[in-house]
Parts: C-alpha cells; structure tokens; sequence
C-alpha cells in the first residue's frame, strides 16, 4: 500500500515559485488497479515522479509501514517501486537485453516472454541498442517491458498507449490483466484511453495539481458520454462522439 | 621469454592468453622476440630500418596476423615501420596493438608507422589497442600513424581502442580510397587525470562510388584533454558520414573540428559532431532500476564505448 500525505511538489521558476503539485493526499491500494487520467500538465506524471523520488517533495510518502519521504530513487527502486516512464531515455551502445536483465537486478527472467507480452518479437529486437533508429512505439515497449522485468511493490505506468499500434495495444491490455491477476501489485496507469480506463478499480482524476475526483470506471465514462452529448462541436468532432475520453477536456 | 606483465600486456591489446594461432610477430622494447609466418602471410624484417613488412598472398580467407608491441622499460623511444601488403581478393584480419609498463618515472614511447596496401577487392579488418599501466611517473606515450591506401573494390575496416592508461596520443590517420573501395572507422577513446589525446584522420574519396563511415566515441574525464580533427575529402561521386560523439566530464577539455570538402559535384558528405554530459534521463532511468548513481555512470559510459 501506498500512502501520500499532503504532498506537495514546486519549481523554482522565472515568475517565482510554480506549484506543480498541492495537497495530494491519496491512499493506493495493493492488487489494485489506478488509472489516472485529466487534462495535459494536470500533473499527473509529476505525481508518478513524486512517488518515484525523481521530483522532491513536501509531505509525506509511506510504502507500507516505511516512510520513504527522505529516499531517493535508487533506495526507493530496491523498495519496490518502479516507473514507466511518459518520454523514455535512449541510450547508445546498450542493448535491449541489457536493459532487461538490469532491471531484473540478476533474477532470473523470460525476456522473450517479456517482450512479447508488449507486442515485440524477441528475436527482432533483444540485441538492438535502445538508440535513435527505435520508434516512438517501440521505445515505449520497451520501457513497459523493463517494468515487467520486475517484481514490484508499486508499478507506475505513464501513458503507456502512447504511439502503439491497435494489435500491440490489445496485447498491452491484457498484459496489465495478467499482471494484476498473478501479482498484488499496486497498479496505477496513467491513461486517457478508453479500454485502459476500463481495467480501472478506480479513475484518479487530476486537474491543476490537485486530485479533483475519484470514482469508479462505469460512473466516470458515463459522465463522459454526458459531456459529450452536451459538446457544442460534436459534430465536427475529429475524435468522434462518447468512445473517446480525450473529447473531455 | 614472455614474463608475467608482458603476457597480461599481450591479454590487454591483443586478447592473447598465449601465442597466437596463425602469422604472428612480437616486439619487445624495440625488439622482435618471437615470429611465425604461414603458407600464405610472410613477416621480413626490414633491412633500412626497424620494423617488418607483412606479405599476405593473393587470394589469402580468413587468416588473421597478430603484431603487438610490448614495452616494459622506461626510458626507452621505440620507433617501428611497419608495411603490409594485403593481396588482390584476400579477407584477412589484422590485430595490432601497444601496451606499455611503464613502473618507473622515464617516459616510454612508442611511435608506430603504419603503412597499408588494401589490393583491387581485398578486405582487411584492422584492429588496435593501446593500453599503458604503471604505478610510476613516467609518462605513456602513442603515437601511430596509420596511412591506408584501398584499391578499386578494397574493404578496410579499421577498430582503433584506447581506454586505459595512456597519458599522451597523437594518432594520425591517411587513408585513400580508390574506385568502389569502403572505408569503416570505429574509434574509442577514453582519457581521465591529465591526459591528452588527439586524432586527426583524413580520408580521400578519390574513385568514383568510394565510400567513408567514421564512427568515433570519446568520454573525456577529470582533467583531460582531447582534440579531432575529422575530415573527408571527395573528389568524385562517392559518400562519407562521419559520427563524432564526445562526452565530458568533470573539467575535461574536448574539441571537436569538422571538415569536410568537396571536391566534385556527386561527392555526399556528412559531418556531426556533438558534445555533451551524460544525458541526465538516462542515468534517472537506470536509478530506477535500483542502480546506484556511480553504477548508471558506469553502464552508460560501458555501453557508450562498447
Ligand atoms: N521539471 C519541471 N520543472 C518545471 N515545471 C514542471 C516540471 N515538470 C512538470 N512541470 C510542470 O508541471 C505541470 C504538470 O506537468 P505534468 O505532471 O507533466 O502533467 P501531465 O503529466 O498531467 O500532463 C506542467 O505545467 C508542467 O509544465
Ligand atoms: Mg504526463
């Protein structure tokens, strides 16, 4: 279980301080599933860095019965906490195998289940170095995969549909499924889509910084299909009608 | 004859655990201590100077030559010419390399001149390290110089690695392409404390449809230095690319000077050059992984010069 307690995160800016995060008290539980979703620079990557210790913090954050407010990433990492990060890094010269055998820590893993459990043939892509010839979609695979190469207290994933395709996304889903079947993990994704949004114990809804709503998948994409009856642009609207969350905001 | 810190030289440069299979030639503090040639690689000792001539036949598959020079002495400047002849269609690879001892605190030197004829369809892949240890004062110095003349249709691929220990390098490095002829170049140089390294390669694109790929990755730490001089001349219809990628560290000096010309119209060259630190989301990301902050430094700078 993860506990966060009045937290808080700023930047020093040019217009003063920036309160990127306020007040954020909420109470993660395990073998659950969090999607978290609300409009762009809401904050809800900055909450899953918050967890992670990559952004510091006011507040508290518990693990359990462990106060992880003071640890850094590294510690926190070794205490079970892992991030799939929005805008993965690149690196030149290491190799997908190499990345997932680090984030193994030495235990022993399947890589090439691993890799097909985001939509990628094994054989095509372990010794390729995670450089620049890898494709926005492939880089997320990739990235979910060395998070799935893990056995974690708390698995954070930041838009993870983002530039994959329709099959490898169908894949992705029922890869989320089967990790909270075999695992108590607590699960939060970050998300807009709709099919995610699905696999939710609860939607987190964050606006400005703040947690502006909790509720329950059915009730939050009936009041989706709410507002977009009510859009005045409907329509035109690209996205087209209630299937889409994003039409939202 | 080989002691223990000369075989753990020869494991640095040339991956020897022994004596090698095939051709071979092994030079001591100036000296050639050992040789074997074959059927098709024969190794003379030149009469006008020192160093030796590599002939390797017409038609020579898959057989490699090991020539590494081993110095163990301070004090002492080694000056070796050494000529290879790569024969018309032959695929032959070529492991050279320097690690010097140097426990006292004279400089020891060792100035390599390396001279190559890549035969109409020859391949040759030539591969060198430099390497020095030494707990004394004494400096270790390199200095090759490696010029390269590929023929119509010639592959050379040149591995060129110093990672550890030397404290002074200018590598100087000519190459000339005719007809069809390719030309790969990995470079990987690491430098930390005071040490300076400079490499300076030039290539000739002169036949038509030649080509030149330069890869060179450097990480420059504490208080070194390092200086390229990258450049490609075209003068026909050919391609060349060259990668510079450098990253500094701590108050490490590096330079980067591009250059590149062309001389024909259908001459395509390509120059980029970056510096830079460490890519911070890198070194978060593996920290993510419960990597230390020191253990996301080393396997990004491993994988780096891998
Ligand atoms: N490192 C940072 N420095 C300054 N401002 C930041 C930083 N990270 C995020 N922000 C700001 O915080 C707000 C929330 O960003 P983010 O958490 O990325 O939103 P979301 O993931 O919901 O789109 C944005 O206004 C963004 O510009
Ligand atoms: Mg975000």
């Amino acid at each position: 279980m993860l506990r966060m307690i009045n937290v808080g995160v700023a930047f020093e800016g040019d217009s003063g301080n920036k309160e990127v995060l306020k007040d954020i008290n909420l109470t993660l539980e395990n073998n659950k599933i969090y999607v978290m979703t609300g409009p762009n620079g809401g904050g809800k990557s900055s909450i899953a860095k918050a967890i992670m210790g990559i952004y510091p913090t006011s507040g508290r954050i518990m693990l359990d019965d462990t106060d992880i407010s003071e640890m850094g990433i590294t510690e926190r990492a070794r205490q079970g906490i892992g991030y799939a990060f929005q805008m993965p890094a690149r690196f030149k010269g290491l190799k997908v195998r190499d990345l997932l055998r680090l984030a193994s820590g030495g235990e022993k893993i399947d890589e090439c289940q691993l890799l097909y459990d985001v939509g990628l043939c094994a054989q095509d892509y372990l010794n390729r170095e995670i450089n620049a010839t890898f494709s926005g979609g492939e880089l997320k695979r990739i990235e979910i995969a060395s998070i799935l190469a893990r056995r974690l207290k708390v698995a954070l994933f930041d838009e993870p549909e983002a530039g994959i395709d329709l099959w490898s996304f169908q894949r992705l889903t029922e890869t989320f499924e089967a990790l909270h079947r075999k695992y108590d993990t607590t699960i939060v994704i970050i998300s807009h889509q709709e099919r995610i949004l699905r696999l939710a114990d609860e939607v987190i809804l964050i606006s400005d910084g703040t947690v502006s709503g909790r509720t329950s998948h059915e009730e939050f994409l009936n009041q989706i299909s709410e507002m977009d009856s009510n859009c005045l642009c409907k329509s035109d609207c690209i996205k087209g009608g209630a299937a889409n969350a994003e039409c939202s905001r | 004859m080989l002691n223990a810190v000369d075989k753990k030289l020869l494991e640095e440069v040339a991956g020897l655990h022994e004596i090698p299979q095939g051709a071979y030639n092994i030079r001591k503090n100036g000296e050639g201590i050992s040789r074997n040639t074959t059927a098709n690689i024969n190794i003379v000792t030149k009469k006008d100077k020192p160093g030796i001539d590599v002939i390797i036949k017409p038609g020579t598959k898959n057989e490699s030559v090991h020539i590494p020079v081993i110095m163990s002495k301070e004090g002492l400047t080694d000056v070796v010419y050494n000529t290879f002849e790569i024969g018309e269609d032959s695929d032959v690879v070529i492991v050279a390399g320097c690690g010097i001892h140097n426990s006292g605190d004279g400089r020891a030197q060792h100035d390599g001149i390396h001279e190559f004829f890549v035969r109409r369809g020859a391949k040759m892949k030539y591969v060198e390290k430099h390497y020095g240890e030494g707990s004394g004062r004494g400096e270790k110095v390199l200095n090759p110089k490696t010029v390269i003349e590929v023929e119509a249709g010639g592959v050379a691929e040149l591995e060129m690695v110093q990672i550890k220990g030397v404290d002074r390098t200018v590598r100087d490095t000519e190459v000339v392409l005719h007809e069809n002829a390719r030309l790969i170049v990995t470079e990987r140089l690491l430098t930390y404390m005071e040490q300076t390294a400079e490499s300076i390669i030039t290539v000739e694109l002169k036949g038509e449809d030649s080509s030149a790929q330069i890869i060179s990755r450097s990480v420059a730490q504490n208080d070194s230095k390092q200086v390229f001089h990258l450049n490609l001349r075209g003068h026909a219809k050919c391609r060349g690319h060259i990668q510079c990628d450098s990253i500094i560290m701590d108050n490490a000096h590096v330079s980067s000077i591009p250059e590149i010309s062309a001389l024909h119209s259908d001459a395509q060259l390509i120059h980029e050059a970056a510096i830079g630190k460490i890519a911070s989301d890198q070194l978060v990301k593996l920290m993510t992984l419960g990597l230390t902050e020191k253990e996301a430094e080393d396997t990004v700078l491993k994988g780096f010069l891998n």
